[in-house]
C-alpha cells in the first residue's frame, strides 16, 4: 500500500483505517479459531498495536526489506505478506508461507520484501542491518525496517546494530513498538525513569522521533519522514512509538486477571484504539457511515477465504521431515528476491 | 602445479581467489585488515580488493554475525573470522538460532551462505579462554557444517569449497598448523566437504584425527612402524557432514580404532565415531577402542600443566599398545617439568 502526500488526508487516513481494519479483522479471527486447538503453535497477538505497522509499511515498496519479532502477524500483513500463507503456516500446513516448517513466529514472504521473523527478542535487528549493508553493498537503494519491542532494547545486539548501521551510514529504520511489559515484566523493573529508547538510540549517533503508536497518521508522518532522510542517504534511524497489547502476551485471550497490570490502564489504553481514533477522525471529516462499514466489512470475505484454504490444504509428509536442512549448492543470489526498484513516488 | 605453501599462506590464496571470481564475498573480522592479517592470512587483501570488500569490524560478535546472515540473505556471501573460537561465543545465538537454521525454518526459501572461520588451538600460555577446541559443539547444531583442514592444500580447498557453499560453514583453523608447510596446487580449486582423507595407510590399526592431531598420529604411525605396527590415519577434514564411511571402511580392516581430538573427552568426536563404528557392526572392534584427548577440564596457563593436558603422539602410541595387549611405562607418557611443549616450532615465540 503505498501513499502520497498529494492525497487529500481523509482519502489516506481512509486507506490507512483500511489496513488497520484488516490487521484487527484477520487477528480477532485467529483469537476465535484459536480454541479450536487446530492451531498447534503459539500465537503473539497484535491487536492494539495495528497503527505501526500500517503507519510505517505505507511508505516502503516490495523491493523494501522488513523482518520481525515473535509478535509478527502485523507487520507481515502490512507489508504485504500473503495472509493465506501466513494462516497455512499458523495451521502447519504444506503451504504455508515457511512450508510448515516455522508457524505463527517464523513468518517469510520474499516477494514481498519481508525478509522473516523469528522470535528471540532483538536478534532480527542485525539481521535487517545486514540486509541494509548487502542492498548497500550491491548499489540496491533499499531500505531496510526493524520492528521490534521495547524489550529488544535491553538486548546487548540491538546498541551493537546501532552502532554498526550508523558507523557505517546504512539504510534501516528501526522502528520500536514500546507495549510497556515483555511478557508480563513492566518497563519499570526493566529499564531506569526518565530515559527512553529514543535516548539511547540518540546516544547512538541515529536520527531518532517518538511518537503516538495508537495514532496512525502520526506513525505516518513521522515514518514518512525518517524514512526520506534515509533514502536520501543521511543514515539510519530509530523511532518510537507508544502503545500498549490488548490480548495475554501469547495466545488469543484477556489476562488481566492476573494481576499484572491493572484494568484501569488496560481501560486507558483501550479508549485510545487506534481503529476507533480512526474512526472518528474519518467521521469528522464527513466520510459516510455507510463508507466505514463498507471498509470494515471488506476484510471478512478475504479472511474467511484464507481460514477455508488454510483448513483445506494438506499437511506436510512424512519426506518433509528432513527437507531443507541444507542449501543446494544452488549459485547465489536468492532467485525469489523482487527485482530492486524504489516505490512510486 | 603445485607449491610449498605455508597454512596460512595457502588460505590468504584462497582468499584472494573467492574474492576475485565473485564479486559478492567479503571478509570482515576483527584485525582482518590490521598490520597482522590473522596470522598472515588476510594479508594484502584489503589493498588489493579494497576496504569495502575487506573490513574490520566493531566489538560486535554477535551482531556483527547477525549482519552477515542479512549479507546473505540479500545476495552476498560474508567470510567472518574470529582470531579465536571463544570470541566467538559471543555470537552463539546468531549462529545457532539463526544462521544453522534459517533455510531449513523457513521452508527452504531462503539461503546463508556464510562462513565463519574460528581459530582454535594452544600455545604460550592461552589458557582457559584463548585455547578451546569447541568445534564438537558446533557439529552437535543441525544446519552447520564444520571444517577443520589439517593440511595447506586441504585448507585452500576447502576454503573454497566452503565459500562457494550455500550454508552457513564453521571453518576452525587450529593455531599450531599457520606455519606448517606443505605442497599447494595453484589456481582455484575445492576440496569436497563431507569427505575424510587417509593421510597414510595401514593395516594393523585406524587412527582417526581431527585437524592439529592428524600431525600427531602421523608421528604415532611413525613411532609404531619399527614395531612393525602399520597404523592408518584417517584425516577427518570435515565433522559435520562426518564421513562415516572412510571411517568403516578402515576399522573394517584393522579391527582397531583410536580416535585423536582436541576437544575436551566427554560428549566429543571420539565419543561420535566410536559409536557410529559401533552402530555400524559392534564385531567390527577387536579390542576396545580409544579416545585420546584433553581431560574434562579447562586449558591451564602455566607451561608445566598444560604439558601435561595436551595428548601428543606418545598418548596415541600408549593407546594402541594397549590395544595390543603390548606394555606401557605411564612414565613415558609423562613429560618433565622443564619441557617446552607449549611451542610447534621455535618461530612460534612469545609474547604472541
Amino acid at each position: 500500500m503505498n501513499l502520497t502526500m498529494s492525497e487529500s488526508e481523509p482519502a489516506l487516513l481512509l486507506r490507512l483505517y483500511r489496513e488497520l481494519v484488516r490487521l484487527r479483522v484477520v487477528e480477532e479471527r485467529i483469537a476465535e479459531l484459536y480454541p479450536e486447538q487446530d492451531m498447534r503453535c503459539p500465537v503473539h497477538l497484535s491487536i492494539g498495536q495495528e497503527a505501526v505497522p500500517v503507519g510505517v509499511c505505507a511508505h516502503l515498496g516490495p523491493a523494501d526489506y522488513a523482518l520481525s519479532g515473535h509478535r509478527s502477524h502485523g507487520h507481515y500483513l502490512a507489508k504485504g505478506g500473503d495472509l493465506r500463507a501466513m494462516l497455512a503456516e499458523i495451521y502447519g500446513r504444506a503451504t504455508g508461507c515457511s512450508r510448515g516448517k516455522g508457524g505463527s513466529m517464523h513468518l517469510v514472504d520474499l516477494e514481498a520484501g519481508f525478509l522473516g521473523a523469528t522470535p528471540i527478542v532483538g536478534s532480527t535487528i542485525p539481521i535487517a542491518v545486514g540486509a541494509a549493508l548487502g542492498a548497500a553493498m550491491r548499489g540496491e537503494p533499499r531500505l531496510s525496517v526493524a520492528f521490534f519491542g521495547e524489550g529488544a532494547t535491553e538486548e546487548g545486539v540491538f546498541h551493537e546494530s546501532l552502532n554498526f548501521a550508523t558507523l557505517k551510514r546504512l539504510p534501516v529504520l528501526f522502528v520500536c513498538e514500546n507495549n510497556l511489559y515483555s511478557v508480563y515484566s513492566p518497563l519499570e523493573v526493566r529499564q531506569p525513569p526518565g530515559r527512553s529508547v529514543r535516548d539511547l538510540a540518540a546516544g547512538h549517533g541515529l536520527a531518532t522521533a517518538s511518537g503516538d503508536g495508537n495514532d496512525v497518521l502520526a506513525v505516518y508522518r513521522l515514518a514518512g519522514e525518517a524514512i526520506a532522510r534515509i533514502r536520501r542517504g543521511e543514515g539510519p534511524a530509530l523511532l518510537e512509538f507508544a502503545t500498549y497489547r490488548w490480548r495475554e502476551h501469547c495466545g488469543p485471550n484477556y489476562d488481566n486477571q492476573l494481576g499484572y497490570r491493572t484494568e484501569a490502564e488496560f481501560r486507558q489504553w483501550q479508549a485510545r484504539c487506534p481503529l476507533s481514533r480512526a474512526r472518528a477522525a474519518l467521521e469528522a471529516a464527513g466520510v459516510s457511515a455507510a463508507e466505514l462499514e463498507a471498509a470494515e466489512l471488506a476484510p471478512r470475505a478475504e479472511v474467511d477465504a484464507a481460514v477455508a484454504y488454510a483448513k483445506a490444504s494438506p499437511y506436510p509428509n512424512a519426506a518433509d521431515l528432513a527437507s531443507d536442512l541444507y542449501a543446494a549448492a544452488a549459485p547465489a543470489p536468492n532467485p525469489e528476491l523482487p527485482p530492486h526498484s524504489w516505490p512510486a513516488p | 602445479m603445485a607449491r610449498p605453501l605455508t597454512y596460512s599462506q595457502a588460505l590468504n590464496e584462497a582468499l584472494a581467489l573467492a574474492l576475485e571470481r565473485d564479486p559478492a564475498v567479503y571478509l570482515m573480522g576483527l584485525g582482518v585488515p590490521d598490520p597482522k592479517g590473522i596470522f598472515g592470512t588476510t594479508l594484502g587483501l584489503a589493498q588489493r580488493f579494497g576496504a569495502a570488500r575487506v573490513f574490520d569490524m566493531p566489538c560486535s560478535e554477535n551482531a556483527m554475525t547477525g549482519v552477515a546472515i542479512g549479507s546473505a540473505l540479500a545476495g552476498l556471501r560474508p567470510v567472518m573470522t574470529h582470531q579465536r573460537i571463544d570470541f566467538a561465543l559471543l555470537a552463539v545465538e546468531q549462529i545457532v538460532n539463526q544462521a544453522a537454521k534459517w533455510h531449513y525454518m523457513f521452508g527452504g526459501r531462503m539461503r546463508v551462505p556464510l562462513v565463519i572461520r574460528m581459530l582454535i588451538g594452544r600455545g604460550w600460555g592461552q589458557g582457559p579462554q584463548h585455547a578451546q577446541c569447541l568445534h564438537a559443539w558446533f557439529a552437535h547444531v543441525p544446519g552447520l557444517k564444520v571444517v577443520l583442514p589439517a593440511t595447506p592444500s586441504d585448507a585452500k580447498g576447502l576454503l573454497l569449497a566452503s565459500v562457494a557453499d550455500n550454508n552457513p560453514i564453521v571453518f576452525l583453523e587450529h593455531r599450531w598448523l599457520h606455519n606448517v608447510s606443505g605442497d599447494v596446487p595453484e589456481g582455484y580449486y575445492t576440496v569436497p566437504l563431507g569427505r575424510a582423507r587417509v593421510a597414510r595407510p595401514g593395516k594393523d590399526v585406524t587412527l582417526v584425527a581431527t585437524s592439529y592431531m592428524t600431525l600427531e598420529a602421523l608421528r604415532a604411525a611413525e613411532l609404531l612402524a619399527p614395531l612393525a605396527i602399520e597404523a592408518e590415519v584417517i584425516d577427518l577434514r570435515t565433522i559435520s557432514p562426518l564421513d562415516t564411511a572412510t571411517i568403516v571402511q578402515s576399522v573394517r580392516r584393522t579391527g582397531r580404532l583410536v580416535v585423536a581430538d582436541l576437544g575436551t573427552r566427554s560428549f566429543g568426536i571420539g565419543g561420535e565415531i566410536v559409536a557410529r563404528v559401533a552402530e555400524t557392526d559392534p564385531t567390527l572392534l577387536k579390542s576396545p577402542p580409544a579416545r585420546v584427548s584433553p581431560p574434562d577440564l579447562p586449558t591451564p596457563t602455566s607451561p608445566v600443566l598444560a604439558n601435561l593436558y595436551y595428548p601428543r603422539a606418545i598418548h596415541l602410541v600408549a593407546a594402541v599398545r594397549r590395544q595390543l595387549g603390548l606394555p606401557t611405562d605411564p612414565a613415558d607418557l609423562t613429560p618433565a617439568p622443564t619441557a617446552r611443549l607449549d611451542v610447534p616450532d621455535p618461530s612460534f615465540a612469545g609474547p604472541f
